[in-house]
C-alpha cells in the first residue's frame, strides 16, 4: 500500500517536474507563435490574451518578398537533398557491397572534412565564386551545401545499405540483372525508408544552414534565414511581422524534424547512436 | 575518431571478404561508383584551402588592388599583434566550452529525467527538442528581440515584476547571452541524443542492480553513466564542430560587440574579409581557426579514444 503511495507521488512529481522544464524550453517558440497572431502594438504588450489577427501574415506576404525568399530556401534545399544523394548513392553502393580494404579509411577520411571550419575557406570560395559568377545564385549555394553535406548523405546511406541482405542482389546478379536494375529495383526500393530520413535530415541541414547563405548571397538567391536576419537592423523592431515570419520559416521544418526524430540521432551521430 | 568502435565500419570489415568473394570476376569493385563522391570532396578539401594558406603570405586587399606582393609571414605577425585576435581565441573557446558543458551536463540530467514514465511523457520531449530544428538566425532574434530586450523585452518585466531593475543583456553581459542563446539551440541536440541512448539501457541490468539494493544515485553513476559515455562523446565531438564556428548568432545580435567582447574568430574573420576586403588578413586568420580546430579536434579524438578504450577494457 505504502509502496503505491509513493510511486504515485513520484510519478505525479515527475510529471511537474518534466512538464514544468519542457514549457519552460519550449517558451521562446510559443512566445514567437502567440506574437505572429497579435497586431503591432499588442506585441509590446506583454499580454496571454488578446484577439488573434492574420494581419501580420498579409504584411509579410504583402509589403516583403516573402514568396521569393521561401522559394529560394525550398530550392536550395531540394536541390542540395536531390544532388547530395545522386552522388551518394553510388559512392555508398559500391563501399557496402563492394568493399576493400581502403573503404574504412575513405569513409573516415570523408568525416573528416567535416572537421574544417567553413571560415578557414570563406575567402577562396567567396573570390572563386564571384569570378565565376556562382555569388548571390541559388546553384552556387547548392553547390557549396551538398559539399558540406555529403559525407553525412554517404555515411548514413552507407549504414542503411549495410542492412540489406547481400544474398538477395547476388541472387538477382545471377539472373543477369544489370547494376543499374538492380540499384533500381531492388536496393533502392528495399532502403528506402532509410533514403528517406536521409533525404529529411539533408532537408533540414540545408534549410538551416546560415554561414554561407549569409556570405555568399543576397539579393537574388537570399533564402529564408538571410530575410530573418534582415530584421536585426532597424526593422528587428516590428515584432509581430518578425514573428509570423519566422513561424512560417521554421514550422515545416519542426514538423519535419519531430516525425524523424529517431532517424535524426541515427543520421546526425554518423550511426553510433540508435 | 575510434576506427574500431563503429558499428557500422565493423560490420563493413567483418563481412568484406564474403562481398569480395561474391564480386563476379570481372565485373570489378565498382569503385569507379565512389569515385564523383572521393574527387569532389577531395578537391573541396584541398584547393580552398591551399588558395587560403596563399592569400595568407601575400598582401592582398580588394580595396587597394595595385598594392601586392609577397610578404612571407608578416601578415601572421599582423595578426598576433591585432588587439582583437587574442580575444577573438579566447572568445570562441569559451562560448564553445561553456555551451558544451551546459548542453551536455543539462542534456544528461534531461534525459534521465524524461527517461521516467510521466503523463504526457512523448509531446514533453518534443518541446523539450524544439529548439534544434529552429534556424539559427530565428532563435537569435527571438532571444534578442523579445525575450532579453531592456525596454519591452520579456525578462525585463520579468525583473522588473520582482522588483529588480531591468538589464540590458546583450550590452551588459554579451557573452553570457551569446551563450545562453546558443545553449538554448545545442541543448536539446544533446538531450535528443542522450535521450535515444539511455533508451537502449537494458532494463533487466536495472532492475538487477535495484534488486541488489541500489540507490537512484548509485544507479546513475555506476549504471546510467557508463552506458552514455559514447553517446556523450559523439554529441562532444558534433557539437564542437558546430560551435567553433558559430556565426549567425553573433552576427543577427551583437555584431562580435560591444567592442570585441562577443567577436569569435569566425566572426573577425568574417569583418576583416567581407567588411574591410583585406583578403590578406582574413586569409591569415583562416588559417589559425583550421589549426585551433585541429589542435582542439586532436586533443578530442584523444580524450574519446582514451575513454572508449576504457571502457572496452571493463
Amino acid at each position: 500500500m505504502k509502496r503505491t503511495a509513493s510511486r504515485q507521488l513520484q510519478y505525479v512529481l515527475t510529471t511537474a517536474l518534466a512538464w514544468s522544464l519542457a514549457l519552460l524550453i519550449f517558451f521562446p517558440i510559443l512566445w514567437m507563435m502567440l506574437t505572429a497572431f497579435k497586431t503591432e502594438s499588442q506585441a509590446y504588450q506583454l499580454s496571454l490574451f488578446f484577439m488573434p489577427t492574420l494581419e501580420s501574415f498579409h504584411e509579410v506576404f504583402s509589403r516583403s518578398d516573402y514568396v521569393s525568399f521561401a522559394a529560394n530556401s525550398i530550392a536550395i534545399s531540394g536541390g542540395v537533398t536531390v544532388l547530395s544523394l545522386l552522388i551518394a548513392i553510388p559512392a555508398a553502393y559500391s563501399m557496402a557491397f563492394f568493399p576493400t580494404n581502403k573503404t574504412q579509411k575513405i569513409l573516415l577520411w570523408m568525416m573528416s572534412t567535416k572537421m574544417m571550419p567553413s571560415v578557414g575557406v570563406l575567402l577562396p570560395v567567396y573570390l572563386l565564386w564571384k569570378n565565376i559568377g556562382l555569388l548571390d545564385t541559388v546553384s552556387g549555394l547548392i553547390i557549396i551545401y551538398t559539399l558540406i553535406n555529403l559525407p553525412i548523405a554517404v555515411w548514413m546511406t552507407y549504414t542503411y545499405f549495410c542492412e540489406v541482405p547481400k544474398e538477395i542482389l547476388e541472387a538477382s546478379r545471377i539472373d543477369g540483372a544489370s547494376t543499374w536494375q538492380e540499384v533500381c529495383y531492388l536496393l533502392l526500393p528495399m532502403s528506402l525508408p532509410g533514403l528517406a530520413s536521409t533525404a529529411l535530415l539533408l532537408l533540414i541541414l540545408s534549410w538551416n544552414e546560415a554561414f554561407w547563405s549569409i556570405n555568399l548571397s543576397s539579393a537574388n538567391a537570399a533564402p529564408l534565414t538571410v530575410f530573418i536576419a534582415s530584421y536585426s537592423s532597424p526593422e528587428g523592431l516590428f515584432w509581430a511581422k518578425l514573428s509570423a515570419a519566422s513561424l512560417l520559416a521554421v514550422a515545416p521544418i519542426m514538423v519535419l524534424g519531430w516525425l524523424t526524430q529517431k532517424q535524426l540521432v541515427r543520421g546526425l551521430t554518423f550511426g553510433a547512436v540508435k | 575518431m575510434h576506427t574500431s568502435a563503429h558499428p557500422a565500419l565493423r560490420k563493413g570489415t567483418d563481412s568484406s571478404p564474403g562481398h569480395a568473394a561474391s564480386a563476379r570476376p570481372g565485373r570489378g569493385t565498382q569503385r569507379w561508383l565512389q569515385s564523383p563522391a572521393v574527387v569532389s570532396l577531395l578537391l573541396w578539401s584541398i584547393v580552398p584551402l591551399l588558395m587560403t594558406v596563399w592569400f595568407s603570405l601575400i598582401r592582398y586587399n580588394l580595396l587597394s588592388p595595385e598594392d601586392t606582393g609577397f610578404v612571407g609571414l608578416q601578415n601572421y605577425q599582423f595578426m598576433w599583434s591585432d588587439p582583437a585576435f587574442l580575444p577573438a581565441v579566447f572568445n570562441t573557446l569559451l562560448l564553445t566550452v561553456a555551451v558544451l558543458v551546459i548542453s551536455v551536463v543539462g542534456g544528461v540530467l534531461l534525459a534521465v529525467l524524461y527517461d521516467q514514465p510521466f503523463m504526457g511523457r512523448g509531446i514533453a520531449r518534443l518541446l523539450v527538442i524544439a529548439p534544434f530544428f529552429v534556424m539559427p538566425t530565428v532563435s537569435a532574434l527571438i532571444w534578442k528581440n523579445m525575450l532579453l530586450h531592456p525596454v519591452y523585452g520579456l525578462v525585463a518585466a520579468a525583473t522588473t515584476a520582482l522588483g529588480l531593475p531591468p538589464i540590458d543583456w546583450l550590452g551588459e553581459y554579451p557573452m553570457l547571452s551569446i551563450i545562453i542563446i546558443v545553449s538554448w539551440q545545442w541543448l536539446p541536440f544533446a538531450f535528443l541524443i542522450l535521450l535515444t541512448a539511455i533508451q537502449s539501457l537494458d532494463q533487466e541490468q536495472k532492475e538487477a542492480a535495484q534488486i541488489d539494493g541500489a540507490g537512484p544515485i548509485a544507479m546513475f553513476f555506476y549504471i546510467v553513466l557508463p552506458h552514455l559515455k559514447r553517446a556523450i562523446g559523439v554529441v562532444v565531438m558534433i557539437e564542437t564542430i558546430f560551435l567553433l564556428s558559430i556565426f549567425a548568432e553573433i552576427y543577427t545580435t551583437t555584431a562580435g560587440g560591444p567592442g570585441t567582447a562577443t567577436t569569435t574568430l569566425s566572426y573577425l574573420i568574417y569583418q576583416l574579409g567581407l567588411q574591410q576586403f583585406d583578403v590578406g588578413m582574413a586569409s591569415t586568420g583562416g588559417i589559425l581557426a583550421v589549426i585551433l580546430a585541429n589542435i582542439v579536434s586532436v586533443f578530442l579524438v584523444r580524450m574519446l579514444a582514451n575513454n572508449l578504450k576504457g571502457e572496452n577494457e571493463r
